[in-house]
C-alpha cells in the first residue's frame, strides 16, 4: 500500500510528527514500512503563469514555440517551449531561472533555437507527478498568477509504502491505514466511507446474483450525461501518481481513487453497451471473454462472471471485458461495487495469471458493507468533476450472511501474551478495531454465539470467573474468526514491544541423537583429512546421469521430476551426490585450484517403482489416522542421507621437501574408511564394476552383507564428459545405513603390560590374488595372539617370479597374561602362513 | 679379609705415585678435545683398569694400620679425577651443543603446506551451533523430509489451497502441480511431524534445507536453509516466545544485540510476529532522515531475521493436540541471513558455489 502522507492526514488528526514517526507506529501495529520517499522538497521557484503570446518558430525538426508568459512580475518572461498542447490564455507552471526541478535539475536562462529562453514551461512529468505526459501541464483558469506551484498542487509530500500481510485486506486503503494510525496515536479520525448515501427506493440497473457462493453483495449505481472529456482534477492525479497509479481518464481515475481511499474495487461499464439485466454467475463450459488487455480468455466453469444477456462482460473482481469498457465517448456509466468470494477471486486470478489491484483486494478480503458507500462516493466524484447527474436509484442485491461471533474468556489475550491487560483494556482495544463486544456473559449466555469459540471445557473452567466476551468482528475484518485472532488485535495494539521476555523452563532434553552426533563427527573427520565441504543444489539433468555413464536400467536414472524446475536442463531431483560435487570440483579447478578435495552430505531422492503418483491432501479438522498418514509416506520418495567425496590433483603437495603424491583411488577408499571409523564400524572392501568408476579401480563398500557405496578412480569417459582433471577420484556411500548400524558405546580393551613379539613374513602370491583375502587369512590363521598386522611392501618383479607378487607383512604378537616365547610366536606365524597358503596359494618368499 | 699381608710395601700406594697418577689423569682429561676423546680418557684414567682403580684394589693388601691413610690418599685422587672429568664433560658438552646449534640450524620460515587443508561449510556448522543453543535450553533436534507432502507443508499448517500465502511461497511442485507433493518451502512441516510423532510437551528445533523458485542472485537462492523451532506445552505465552528468541539472538550475535518484535502474519501462528535485528552496519542511523542511506537494511534501521508466533490452535487440532490444554510457540529463522549478519558474508552466491576460498577460512566451527 502506497500513499502520500497528506492523504492520510486528511482523515486522521495526526500530531506534528515526521513521516518516519508515522511509519514507525504503523510498523509497530503490523503495517510494516517498506519505504518512505520524500517528494517535491527539492522543487523550487516554479510559479503559475499565463500564456500571453505564442510565436511558432519554423526551420527546426520539430515544432518550437517562443512564448511570452505573465508570472506576476514587472514584465513577462520569454520562454522557448517544445510542446503544443497549450493556447494563449492558459495557466501554466513556469520554472523561473534559478528554479530546481525533481532530481536536482536546475533551470537557467539560456540561449536556444535562436532566442534567450528565460525559464521553462513545465509538463506534469517535469514536476514529478506523472510519467507519460508529453504535453504541458495546464492549470485551472483563474489560478493566482505567480503562485507557488508546489504549494498549489501539494507536490511536497512524503510517500509511504507499507507492506500489507495477506490477512489484512482492509489496510489496502486510506480508510484502513487511517483507522490504524488513529489507534496508534490515540487520536480521532474520520471514516472516509461515512458519505451518507440517500435512501433510494428505485433500482438502478437490474441485476441478480445467480450463485450466492460467488458473490454475496452486488451494488450498481448509474450516472447519466457525464462529460467523457472532463479532466481529472490535478490534486486527484497527483494522489494517484503518488499512490503508484497512472491517471487515465476521469471515470477510470475516480474508480481507482475510491478504491485507494476506501478499499472497495469498482468497475465502470458503459451503459449503452449493456444488454439487459446483469447476472453474477459462474462461467459456462466453453465460454470466453475478451478482457481489457485484448486477451481472449477461455473461462473455467469455476470462474465468477458478471454477465448480461449478451454473455460475459467482466471477470468478477479481476478484470473487465473489452466490449463494455468505458471509452472516451461514454456519457452514461454504470458503477459496480460488489463483494465477491475471496477464494473464488483468488483461484480465478491464479488460473488466468491475472493479478490486478482489484483481485489483490478481493483475495485478501473486502468489507461487504462497503459497496453501497463506495459506489455513492464514486458517483459523487464523477458528477462533481464530470457533470451529468446521479440516477435516483440504486441496485443493492444482498445475500444474507449471519455475522460471525467469537466467544472468549475476557482474559484470553492475557493468557496468550503472558501479560495482564485486564478486561477493560481488552474490550477497549477490540472496539477500537471495530468489533462489537458484549458481555459479561455467564455460562448459559453463550448459547447464542455463532462461529468459532473457545473450547467448551475452557469456557466451563476457572476462566468463567473473569467473564466471557462475545465479540462480533466488523465487516471489514473477515480475518477475525478465532479467539487467537482477537488476542492478536489486543496484543498488537497494546504493543508487541511491551511484551516481557521470559525464558520458559523446558523439560530436560536428551541432547543430540547418535545419528546427529555421527554426522558432525564425520564432517569434522573429513575436514581434518583435507576435504572441503560443499552444498550443491540437489537438481540434476538427464545429461548429468548420461555423463556418469549410467546404464539405461541403472536405478539412479529413476529420479523424481519437478513440475516447474528453475531450469529445463535440471528438472530432476538428485539420486546421487556426485554430479553436484563434480561440477563444483570443475568450478574450483577452473578458478585455479587444481589440488582439490571436496565432500558433501545430503539427501538423495529415490522414488520407489510403483509408488503412487499422488499423495493425498488430508483434512485438517482432526489428527489423521496412521493409515492416512501412511498414504502420504507411500507416495514420497525414499530420502536417504548420503555422503560423497571427490578429489583431484595432488593429495600430498610437492614442495621444497620433495615430490608430492597424486590423489588416487586409495584416497577415495580411505575416505570411506574414515567415515566408517567415525561410525565405529568396519567396511569390507571388494573389487566391483560400477559406473561412474573405472572398472579396474572401483571398490564396493560393504557393511556386513549390505552394500553401502563405492569408491575409486572415475572412468576416463566420465572424466572427459565432466571436464575433470585426469584420474579424478570419488567415493559415495549411504550414511543412513551406517546411522542404523551404530554399534553403541566403544568397549574398552585391556592394555597388556607384556612385551610385543614381532615377526616379518614375505609371501609370494599370484598377481591376481587380492590383498584383502591374504590379510584375512593371515589374521584368522595367526589366532588371538596376533595384535596387529601391517603390509609394509608390495613387490612385483623378477625375484617374485613371473605372474606373482610379493607381499611383506609385519605381524605383532602379544598375550594379555605372559611374555610369549619364540616358539609360541613362530607357531602362530606358521599357522598364519599356512592358512594364507591354503586359501590364496601364498608361499613364503625364499621357501 | 686375609690376616696375612704383603710385607713388601705396595709401590702404587706411595704418595708421590698417587699424585703422579692423579696429575696424569687430570692432564689427559684437560687435553681431551671432544666428548669422544673424553670417553676414552675416562676409560683410561678412571675405568676399571685404570692405574688408580688398580691401586685402589691394593689397599686391601696393606696392614690395617696403613689402610686408612692409603685409602684416604687414593680416595682423594679419585675424587679429584672425578671432578675433573665432570668439569671437562660439562665444558665439552657445552661446546658440542653450541656447535650443533650452529651446524643444525634450519630456516624455520620455510613453508610447510604439505597436507591439504579442509573445512566444513559455514552453513552446516552454523546450523549445528544453532542446534546447540537450543539443546542447551532443553530442546531436541527434529528432522523431516525435504520432498514433502503438500498436506504437511501447507494444509496442516492452516494454509488452505486458496490462501494468498500459498501463492507467495513460490513452490516447487513434484511430478505435477496436483501431485500433493512439493519441495518443502519452509521447515515448518517438521512442526507437524514432531507433533504427530512425539509425546507432549514438545520442544524441538529443526535446521534444514528449504526450496523456493527464486533465481540465484546476491540475496536470493532457490535452495536455502531455515531453522525451525517449536515448543508446545501447558501455559506457554508470547512472553516465553520473546524470551526464547532474545536468548537465541544473544547466543548468535552476542550480548547487547538489539531486537524488535513486530506484528506480522503467518497462517500457522496466531498471534504472529517478526523478529527484527538492529542493522549491524548502520546501527539504525540510516533510518534517521538526513543520514547517509544504508544498503544492508535499506535505511530501515532494522533487518528481518525471521518469523514467529503462537502456534495457531488450528494447527494443534490438525495434529490431534488439545488446544484447550496446550499452547505453543514456533519460529523460523533464515540460516543464510544469520550467516550474513553474524559473519559478514555478503553474497549468497558465495554460499552455494562451493568455492574453497569461501569455505576454508571457516574451518571446523563458525
Amino acid at each position: 500500500m502506497r500513499f502520500p502522507l497528506s492523504w492520510l492526514r486528511e482523515y486522521v488528526d495526526l500530531p506534528a510528527v515526521t513521516a518516519h514517526e508515522v511509519a514507525d507506529k504503523l510498523t509497530a501495529a503490523g503495517l510494516k514500512l517498506e519505504s518512505i520517499e520524500s517528494v517535491g522538497y527539492d522543487i523550487k521557484n516554479v510559479v503559475v503563469g499565463e500564456v500571453l503570446s505564442i510565436e511558432e518558430l519554423t526551420g527546426f525538426k520539430k515544432p518550437i514555440r517562443y512564448c511570452s508568459v505573465e508570472v506576476g512580475e514587472a514584465a513577462p518572461r520569454w520562454v522557448i517551449c517544445g510542446a503544443t498542447n497549450f493556447a494563449v490564455g492558459d495557466r501554466v507552471a513556469v520554472a523561473l531561472p534559478g528554479a530546481v526541478l525533481p532530481g536536482g535539475f536546475e533551470v537557467g536562462s539560456r540561449k536556444t533555437y535562436g532566442h534567450v529562453s528565460d525559464g521553462m514551461i513545465c509538463s506534469a512529468r517535469e514536476l514529478g507527478v506523472g510519467d507519460d505526459h508529453d504535453g504541458i501541464l495546464i492549470l485551472p483558469a483563474g489560478t493566482h498568477l505567480g503562485a507557488d506551484v508546489v504549494e498549489l498542487l501539494g507536490l511536497r509530500d512524503d510517500v509511504i509504502e507499507l507492506e500489507v500481510t495477506p490477512d489484512r485486506g482492509y489496510a489496502l486503503s486510506i480508510r484502513g491505514v487511517a483507522r490504524e494510525a488513529a489507534a496508534a496515536f490515540g487520536v480521532p479520525w474520520r471514516d472516509p466511507a461515512d458519505v451518507e448515501p440517500p435512501a433510494f427506493t428505485e433500482e438502478s440497473h437490474p441485476a441478480s446474483i445467480a450463485d450466492p457462493s460467488a458473490c454475496d453483495r452486488f451494488v450498481l449505481r448509474a450516472v447519466s450525461g457525464f462529460d467523457p472529456s472532463a479532466e481529472t482534477p490535478m490534486w486527484m492525479q497527483v494522489r494517484l501518481v503518488r499512490a503508484g497509479m497512472r491517471p487515465v481518464s476521469l471515470a477510470v481515475d475516480v474508480t481507482n481513487y475510491v478504491m485507494l481511499e476506501l478499499g472497495q474495487p469498482l468497475h465502470a461499464f458503459d451503459r449503452s453497451r449493456l444488454t439487459g439485466p446483469i447476472t453474477v454467475r459462474r462461467a459456462e463450459p466453453g465460454e470466453t471473454l475478451e478482457t481489457l488487455d485484448h486477451v481472449v480468455r477461455e473461462l473455467n466453469p469455476e470462474d465468477i462472471l458478471i454477465t448480461d444477456e449478451s454473455g460475459a462482460i467482466s471477470m468478477a473482481g479481476t478484470m473487465g471485458g473489452l466490449e463494455t469498457e468505458i471509452s472516451d465517448a461514454s456519457s452514461d456509466l454504470v458503477i459496480e461495487a460488489a463483494h465477491f468470494s475471496a477464494s473464488g477471486v483468488a483461484r480465478m486470478s491464479r488460473r488466468h495469471n491475472l493479478i490486478s489491484e482489484a483481485s489483490r483486494r478481493f483475495e485478501r478480503g473486502v468489507d461487504r458493507e462497503l459497496p453501497l458507500y463506495a459506489s455513492w462516493r464514486a458517483v459523487q466524484l464523477l458528477v462533481a468533476f464530470g457533470g451529468g447527474a446521479a440516477d435516483a436509484g440504486v441496485t443493492d442485491v444482498s445475500i444474507d450472511v449471519e455475522p460471525a461471533t467469537i466467544t472468549i474468556p475476557a482474559d484470553h489475550p492475557d493468557r496468550v501474551a503472558g501479560v495482564t491487560y485486564g478486561r477493560e483494556t481488552v474490550v477497549r482495544r477490540l472496539e477500537q478495531v471495530g468489533c462489537t463486544v458484549t458481555g459479561p456473559v455467564d455460562a448459559d449466555g453463550r448459547e447464542g454465539s455463532e462461529g468459532a469459540s473457545y473450547p467448551a471445557d475452557v469456557l466451563d473452567g476457572p476462566s468463567g470467573a473473569v467473564g466471557l466476551l462475545t465479540v462480533t468482528p466488523p465487516s471489514w475484518r473477515p480475518d477475525l474468526t478465532d479467539p487467537n485472532d482477537l488476542a492478536e488485535e489486543v496484543i498488537r495494539l497494546e504493543g508487541y514491544e511491551k511484551l516481557p521476555s521470559v525464558l520458559p523452563a523446558a523439560p530436560a532434553g536428551a541432547g543430540l541423537t547418535e545419528a546427529q552426533r555421527l554426522r558432525r563427527r564425520v564432517g569434522r573427520a573429513l575436514a581434518a583429512a583435507g576435504y572441503v565441504e560443499t552444498l550443491a543444489y540437489p537438481f540434476l539433468g538427464v545429461r548429468d546421469l548420461d555423463d556418469l555413464q549410467l546404464a539405461a536400467d541403472d536405478a539412479r536414472r529413476r529420479a523424481t521430476r519437478l513440475a516447474n524446475p528453475l531450469s529445463e536442463d535440471e528438472p530432476l531431483m538428485r539420486t546421487t551426490l556426485l554430479p553436484g560435487l563434480l561440477k563444483t570440483l570443475v568450478r574450483n579447478v577452473g578458478r585455479g585450484f587444481g589440488d582439490v578435495a571436496l565432500f558433501e552430505t545430503g539427501l538423495v531422492y529415490r522414488p520407489e517403482p510403483g509408488a503412487p503418483e499422488k499423495a493425498p491432501v488430508l483434512g485438517v479438522e482432526r489428527r489423521p489416522a496412521e493409515e492416512e498418514l501412511a498414504t502420504i509416506t507411500a507416495a514420497l520418495p525414499r530420502q536417504p542421507l548420503r555422503l560423497a567425496v571427490v578429489l583431484a590433483g595432488e593429495r600430498d603437495r610437492s614442495g621444497w621437501w620433495g615430490q608430492g603424491r597424486q590423489a588416487s583411488w586409495a584416497d577415495a577408499v580411505e575416505a570411506a574408511r574414515t567415515v566408517a571409523r567415525e561410525a565405529g564400524v568396519e567396511l569390507s572392501i571388494s573389487a566391483d564394476r560400477h559406473a561412474p568408476w573405472h572398472p579396474g579401480r572401483c571398490a564396493a563398500l560393504h557393511l556386513g552383507e549390505t552394500l553401502v557405496g563405492h569408491a575409486g578412480e572415475l572412468h576416463p569417459r566420465v572424466v572427459e564428459a565432466y571436464g575433470l582433471p585426469p584420474r579424478t577420484c570419488a567415493m559415495e556411500l549411504e550414511l543412513s545405513v551406517l546411522e542404523d548400524a551404530l554399534p553403541g558405546p566403544v568397549q574398552a580393551v585391556p592394555v597388556s603390560a607384556y612385551p610385543v613379539a614381532t615377526q616379518d613374513v614375505a609371501l609370494i602370491v599370484p598377481a591376481d590374488v587380492r590383498v584383502a583375502d591374504v590379510e584375512a587369512a593371515l589374521r584368522e590363521g595367526a589366532g588371538e595372539l596376533l595384535e596387529s598386522i601391517r603390509l609394509f611392501d608390495v613387490y612385483t618383479g623378477a625375484q617374485a617370479g613371473e605372474g606373482n607378487k610379493s607381499l611383506a607383512y609385519t605381524l605383532r604378537f602379544r598375550a594379555a597374561d605372559r611374555t610369549l616365547t619364540v616358539e609360541e610366536t613362530t607357531a602362530a606365524r606358521d599357522a598364519a602362513v599356512a592358512l594364507a597358503s591354503e586359501r590364496t596359494g601364498a608361499r613364503l618368499r625364499g621357501a | 679379609m686375609s690376616n696375612t699381608y704383603d710385607p713388601v710395601e705396595v709401590t702404587p700406594l706411595h704418595a708421590d705415585e698417587v699424585a703422579r697418577m692423579e696429575a696424569e689423569a687430570i692432564a689427559a682429561i684437560n687435553a681431551a678435545a671432544d666428548l669422544d676423546e673424553l670417553k676414552q680418557v675416562r676409560l683410561a684414567h678412571s675405568g676399571d683398569r685404570s692405574p688408580i682403580a688398580l691401586a685402589n684394589r691394593e689397599i686391601g693388601a696393606l696392614p690395617p694400620q696403613a689402610r686408612a691413610e692409603a685409602g684416604k690418599r687414593i680416595g682423594g685422587a679419585r675424587k679429584a679425577i672425578g671432578e675433573a672429568l665432570a668439569a671437562r664433560q660439562a665444558v665439552l658438552t657445552a661446546e658440542r651443543d653450541e656447535r650443533v646449534l650452529v651446524e643444525e640450524t634450519v630456516d624455520v620460515t620455510l613453508p610447510w603446506d604439505r597436507a591439504p587443508r579442509g573445512a566444513r561449510h559455514p552453513l552446516t556448522t552454523l546450523q549445528e551451533r544453532i542446534a546447540d543453543a537450543f539443546v542447551a535450553m532443553g530442546y531436541e533436534v527434529a528432522e523431516g523430509p525435504e520432498l514433502e507432502g503438500e498436506w504437511f507443508n501447507f494444509d496442516a499448517l492452516n494454509i488452505a489451497p486458496d490462501h494468498p500465502a500459498r501463492s507467495e511461497h513460490d513452490t516447487f511442485f513434484v511430478g505435477s502441480v496436483d501431485s500433493g507433493m512439493v519441495l518443502r518451502t519452509q521447515t515448518s512441516p517438521v512442526q507437524i511431524r514432531a507433533l504427530l510423532s512425539r509425546e507432549l510437551p514438545v520442544y524441538v528445533v529443526s535446521p534444514g534445507k528449504v526450496f523456493r523458485t527464486d533465481e540465484l542472485d546476491a540475496t536470493h537462492t532457490p535452495v536455502f536453509h531455515q531453522v525451525e523451532g517449536l515448543a508446545v506445552d501447558e501455559g506457554l505465552t508470547m512472553a516465553h516466545l520473546k524470551g526464547t528468541l532474545d536468548r537465541f539472538a544473544e547466543v548468535m550475535f552476542g550480548k547487547g544485540i538489539d531486537t524488535r518484535f513486530r506484528p506480522n502474519y503467518f497462517p500457522f501462528t496466531e498471534p504472529s510476529a517478526e523478529m527484527d535485528l538492529r542493522c549491524f552496519v548502520c546501527r539504525g542511523a540510516s533510518a534517521v532522515p538526513g543520514n547517509p542511506p544504508c544498503r544492508t537494511c535499506k535505511s530501515e534501521g532494522w533487518i528481518e531475521w525471521g518469523g514467529c508466533g503462537m502456534v495457531n490452535p488450528r494447527v494443534l487440532v490438525a495434529c490431534g493436540v488439545d488446544p484447550g490444554r496446550y499452547s505453543g510457540f514456533a519460529f523460523g529463522m533464515g540460516v543464510e541471513r544469520t550467516l550474513m549478519f553474524r559473519n559478514n558474508a555478503e553474497d549468497m552466491r558465495d554460499m552455494v558455489e562451493g568455492d574453497v576460498r569461501f569455505t576454508l577460512p571457516f574451518g571446523m566451527e563458525v
